[in-house]
């Protein structure tokens, strides 16, 4: 539990959350207690940001005690389609 | 008489309101006393530091948005100097980090909710609501403004 992976927070995100797409960047040089994430699920369709935020935070709660910061986009499909080809 | 007088002014009425004050910080954190500060401003702000002097990276951006903005009149607490009130704000939103941000009593989210809304637009919309217009609106068009 102490040391948080970038992997296994990606692993977790998809499994409950059905993410089909995670970035999960740690940027703490590896002590894992920094993360931006660029999350994509179809389960945020029709939810606003707020909701879609406590979904993920719902999902990682255990391990948010212990990451100091993480910032994450919460997209759907369409909106990451739409974004990559910007 | 004038003893009398002396007494009292010499009594530390108000020194002990005060101290009472900061007794009554012991329960910051209870929802009853949170209720009260998210609903005390239109623009409620969690934060670690304050205003001129934010403790974190997070806390910063979204005083920098704010004043982006034209916000600068809104109320903010420090949790860093109360333990009791960074747990008890955290279980009032349940939200696990701070800052947090409070329009009307409603609580908006954090830093990445805060920077998102600036970036598509919907902060300008939302302060509108709370009938403030945000400087952003009349910064480029200064000029042509009748």
């Amino acid at each position: 539990m102490t040391n948080i992976s970038a992997e296994g927070l990606a692993n977790k995100l998809k499994e409950n959350l059905q993410a089909s797409h995670v970035e999960m960047e740690d940027v703490s040089s590896g002590c894992g207690a920094k993360f931006n994430a660029v999350i994509v699920s179809d389960n945020f369709n029709g939810k606003p940001l707020l909701q879609r935020h406590r979904m993920v935070n719902d999902c990682l709660s255990e391990e948010l005690k212990i990451i100091h910061a993480f910032s994450m986009k919460t997209l759907t499909p369409e909106q990451w389609t739409k974004q990559q080809n910007k | 008489m004038s003893s009398l007088i002396t007494k009292l002014l010499v009594r530390p009425r108000t020194y002990r309101f005060l101290l009472q004050q900061r007794f009554y910080a012991a329960n910051a954190g209870s929802r009853e006393n949170i209720e009260k500060l998210v609903q005390s401003d239109k623009v409620v702000v969690f934060m670690k530091g304050v205003p001129t002097q934010p403790m974190c990276g997070f806390s910063n951006a979204v005083v920098q948005i704010l004043r982006m903005h034209g916000v600068d009149s809104y109320s903010s607490h420090n949790v860093l100097e109360d333990e009791d009130l960074r747990q008890g704000i955290k279980e009032y939103s349940e939200w696990p980090t701070i800052p947090q941000i409070f329009f009307n009593g409603e609580f908006i989210g954090g830093c990445d909710i805060m920077l998102q809304m600036h970036q598509n637009g919907d902060l300008v919309e939302e302060l509108e609501k709370l009938g403030i217009r945000s400087a952003l609106l009349d910064a480029p068009q200064e000029e042509t403004k009748s």
